[in-house]
């Protein structure tokens, strides 16, 4: 566990120190604000080390910090993603030195994937036709999020307590219904023989939810990993990590080519702190207990949840907001 | 400051007549946003000309602005509906300047006659065009627009801050914030005599970006693909930079 304390309170310490220094600004040429670069450099950070730790992307967390410091959320969604590309690299690659990528099903997870997002920018411009897909978007957000965090909460804390009491751990099922459909495939890395309808169907689940929420998917992805298709904890962040990448590239790509929002003076100080952030948050993942890994995540899903609830049910302290004409 | 009163004893001889007339002078007429920009201000100094034919009707006023680039706005605000918070009525604001700074001699029912304000848009409401807003009330979206830009930074107005000196000499110093965005600055200044406007002077002041962050813009709005590879290429890069750095480390 020391190893788990030390890095984390680097990464806040950066961030705190970047608070009270305000000689490092740097104006960001598409944001078009000022901004302090050692800011930049520890949110990017804590960021990287949540995504070398959980295979997440760490977009969900770090879009409303950049809202916060003043980024136009236009541009710290396309830049976000850009960011992501880099720590998720970074943290491939330290995964791909243990060998807890499973590139053949992050391969099968993609092609889902790819077919759901572009069915899921159908549902999306659907739902932006009736108006209201903001909300829609949060709702969805709170509801799923409470789920899948609860679940995954009960079930750590229970696996837990078990392995604690000196009983053999509860093994989770191996097989269920799902390992009994046609087309068999084996994933050696994961040690799974099973058919490749469920994890293109997860996939494609997954990227019809990352197209309609605007996210990379990476906390809905490795919960269904884990869970659905049985996958060791371990390789699950490998694996997630693997698939964002080609989802993040994309979006980056369409963002600079359609919107011109991606700014990459803003990216490159994230990710610089972000690349560095994965490689410790790999080595935090790999000291710690599948369970205690799980649990971790199920909190940060449910702090998550809980934050978006909030902004849903408080009274908002600005009951106005500002947006460019056309409701774009 | 002895130069400048002679640059402006040389302007007032050269200029032309009105019976009060406004001469103007800039301490810079363009700003520069570098990729180290933490905001700027400029100095915004004349003399008024008279050609002795002029009627003492009321006191003197200066008032300045500066309008950064217009752009159309869209307002929302919430609602609760069911228990919770929704967008939902909305008004389009046709015109709201990105930047807008107020400057007077003196307070501004004393400088600035209602009328006048409403015929030359000048304090911060006049200056946010919103014609075609349909929902009820829509004077608190204007607010909401003012309160959220003054909160940034972006809109300002500043009482008393013009010196006015002998009726003769003024100037103001305005703070251009560090979140400027780029474009053609307007630059008004108004001269009133109780309250009235006699004399406008209008100038621009371009304010854009230079180097590294012209070059980055220019790219990502012309070459927009081959921006986007090269944001991929060094995320890439850092990627795997970090990783064969961490490796070298470990051995």
């Amino acid at each position: 566990m020391q190893g788990f304390d030390r890095p984390l309170g680097k990464a806040f310490f950066v961030a705190h120190n970047a608070c009270s220094d305000h000689y490092m600004l740097i104006y960001l040429p598409i944001a078009e604000v000022s901004v302090n670069a050692f800011l930049l450099l520890g949110l990017g950070g804590i960021v990287g080390v949540l995504s070398g730790m959980f295979g997440v992307g760490g977009g969900f967390l770090m879009t409303p910090l950049l809202f916060f410091i003043g980024i136009p959320p236009a541009v710290a969604v396309a830049t976000e993603a850009n960011q992501i590309v880099a720590s998720s690299f970074s943290g491939v690659l330290a995964h791909l030195r243990r060998k807890t990528v499973d590139i053949k099903m992050g391969l099968v997870l993609q092609a889902g994937g790819l077919m759901g997002s572009g069915l899921g920018i159908l549902v999306f411009n659907y739902l932006k036709a009736l108006g209201q897909v903001d909300l829609l978007v949060k709702i969805f957000y709170v509801v799923f999020l409470g789920a899948i965090g609860s679940l995954m909460f009960v079930e750590s804390i229970n696996t837990l307590r078990h392995s604690s009491k000196g009983r053999p751990p509860a093994k989770r099922r191996k097989h269920n219904w799902v390992h009994n459909l046609p087309f068999k495939m084996k994933f050696r890395v994961s040690g799974l023989y099973i058919s490749v309808i469920p994890p293109l169907l997860v996939g494609m689940a997954v990227g019809v939810l990352a197209a309609i929420m605007g996210v990379g998917g990476g906390f809905i992805m490795v919960p269904a990993m884990i869970y659905l298709l049985g996958m060791p904890t371990k390789v699950v962040v490998g694996t997630s990590l693997f698939q964002i990448i080609f989802v993040t590239a994309f979006t980056t790509m369409l963002h600079a080519t359609t919107n011109h929002t991606v700014d990459i003076a803003l990216a490159l100080l994230l990710l610089i702190g972000g690349v560095i952030g994965a490689q410790i948050g790999t080595r935090i993942g790999v000291k710690l207990k599948a369970e205690q890994l799980r649990i971790l995540l199920a909190i940060m899903v449910l702090a998550v949840c809980v934050k978006l609830s909030f902004d849903l049910l408080l009274t908002p302290s600005e009951l106005f907001v500002l947006g460019a004409a056309g409701g774009h | 400051m002895r130069i400048l009163h002679l640059l402006l004893a040389a302007l007032l001889f050269a200029m032309p007549a009105k019976a009060e007339e406004i001469v103007l002078g800039l301490s810079q007429d363009e700003v520069a946003i570098t990729a180290t920009f933490e905001g700027s201000h400029i100095l915004i100094f004349g003399a008024i000309k008279r050609d002795g034919t002029e009627t003492i009707d009321g006191d003197l006023g200066v008032i300045i602005t500066v309008s950064g680039p217009k752009t159309p706005i869209t307002v929302r605000r919430k609602e609760r509906k069911y228990g919770i918070w929704v967008n939902a009525d909305a008004v389009e604001v046709d015109a709201a300047p990105s930047f807008y700074a107020v400057a007077t001699s003196g307070p501004m029912e004393e400088v600035l006659k209602e009328v006048e304000d409403l015929r030359h848009s000048v304090t911060m409401s006049k200056a946010i065009r919103s014609v075609g807003a349909k929902v009820e009330g829509s004077e608190s979206f204007t607010e909401a627009l003012i309160r959220i830009r003054s909160d940034a930074g972006l809109y300002s107005t500043f009482i008393d801050t013009v010196d006015l000196e002998e009726d003769t000499l003024f100037r103001t110093s305005i703070d251009l914030p560090s979140n400027i965005t780029e474009g053609n600055y307007e630059t008004r200044i108004f001269l009133t005599r109780g309250g009235v406007v006699i004399d406008e002077y209008d100038t621009i002041i371009p304010v854009e970006k230079v180097g590294i962050e012209r070059w980055l813009y220019r790219m990502a709005q012309d070459n927009a693909v081959l921006y986007g590879l090269m944001s991929l290429a060094i995320a890439i890069a850092a990627g795997w930079g970090a990783s064969a750095a961490f490796a070298a480390l470990r051995r």
